[in-house]
């Protein structure tokens, strides 16, 4: 741990911005938060007497686009930081736009989902596998709409803050969360939908 | 200084872990319509995921080639999530007399009672 440190004599003590080392920080959290709930749903499945199979009362087509649509804006805003490192102020904004819509998409798409299982009467509170469904995925969409907020606020700032020296510094914690959020709904849909 | 802030990035690693990303995606979907028993669907469909969240995290969070502290700071993360996980799944394993709700009710139980479990 000392030696990356020592190769860098520059580095005042983490080698890392602050802001880095905050986000991950952050993301430690976040990390625990969603472990908690990812234990909650095994001793619930291996406690129980029977478990619904994800493709029996989810819609795994569904699922899978959303999947495609999440992995697809994880690109885009590396893209944006990219651009945003190479001072490349449209290409940027062009990323960003992109990464926003796409997330819009993938929270039309759940909403869709949400939507059919109302319609069929199932609620949280309906069964432990709605009770788990409905928390995870509910908890994920939360993540999407505070990451929507952050990258609109983001694109919005890059109007007259583009050329502030920490701004791709931004661009790339906005990133690491983003790519987090991705993650866990790498997770979440084999874990509720597939098994 | 500007080297560092204003140098070109090659992004084909990214476009190339992309492509990985999607084709393990169909590749998970495609297993889960197998129906294959619950051991060997759950190995194979968390080890897809893992290696998907690795891809991610290694390429797109720039963890491969990352300072030390913050390989510190995951792999304390890590610990304390595995202990997360441990301890109550190996206190419900220890209380079995809580075995005994049924997780769905209705259409979902009889979806849930067809297959095999």
């Amino acid at each position: 741990m000392s030696t990356a440190v020592a190769a860098h004599p520059d580095a005042p003590t983490s080698g890392v911005t602050n802001a880095k080392l905050g986000i991950w920080l952050f993301l430690a959290s976040e990390v625990m938060l969603f472990g908690t709930l990812f234990t909650t749903y095994l001793v619930l499945r291996m406690g129980a007497a029977s478990w619904p199979r994800g493709w029996d009362v989810l819609n795994v087509p569904m699922g899978m686009v959303n999947t495609f649509v999440l992995i697809t804006s994880s690109v885009t805003i590396l893209l944006a930081y990219v651009k945003a490192s190479e001072k490349n102020k449209s290409g940027f904004q062009l990323y960003m736009g992109l990464t926003i819509l796409l997330s819009f998409a993938f929270l039309v798409i759940k909403g869709f989902e949400y939507g059919a299982h109302f319609a069929h009467g199932e609620f949280p509170s309906t069964s432990i596998f709605n009770a788990v469904y409905f928390t995870m995925t509910g908890l994920h969409g939360f993540h999407v709409i505070c990451g929507i907020i952050v990258n609109s606020g983001l694109l919005y700032l890059s109007g007259e803050d583009f050329e502030h020296p920490l701004f791709a510094g931004r661009v790339e914690g906005a990133g690491l969360y983003w790519h987090f959020v991705d993650i866990v709904w790498i997770f979440l849909f084999p874990a509720l939908y597939l098994l | 200084m500007s080297e560092q802030t204003a140098h070109a990035h090659d992004i084909r690693p990214y476009l190339f872990v992309f492509g990985a990303l999607l084709v393990l995606t169909v590749v998970t979907v495609t297993v889960s319509y197998l129906h294959l028993p619950p051991g060997p669907a759950i190995a194979l469909g968390l080890a897809i995921a893992t290696i998907k969240a690795a891809l991610v995290a290694a390429f797109f969070m720039h963890l491969k080639g990352e300072r030390a502290i913050i390989y510190g700071l995951i792999a304390i993360t890590v610990f304390f999530l595995i202990v997360l996980f441990v301890l109550p799944i190996t206190d419900s394993n220890w209380t079995s007399s809580r075995r005994v709700e049924h997780a769905a009710v209705g259409a979902q139980a009889e979806a849930a009672e067809a297959p095999a479990r």
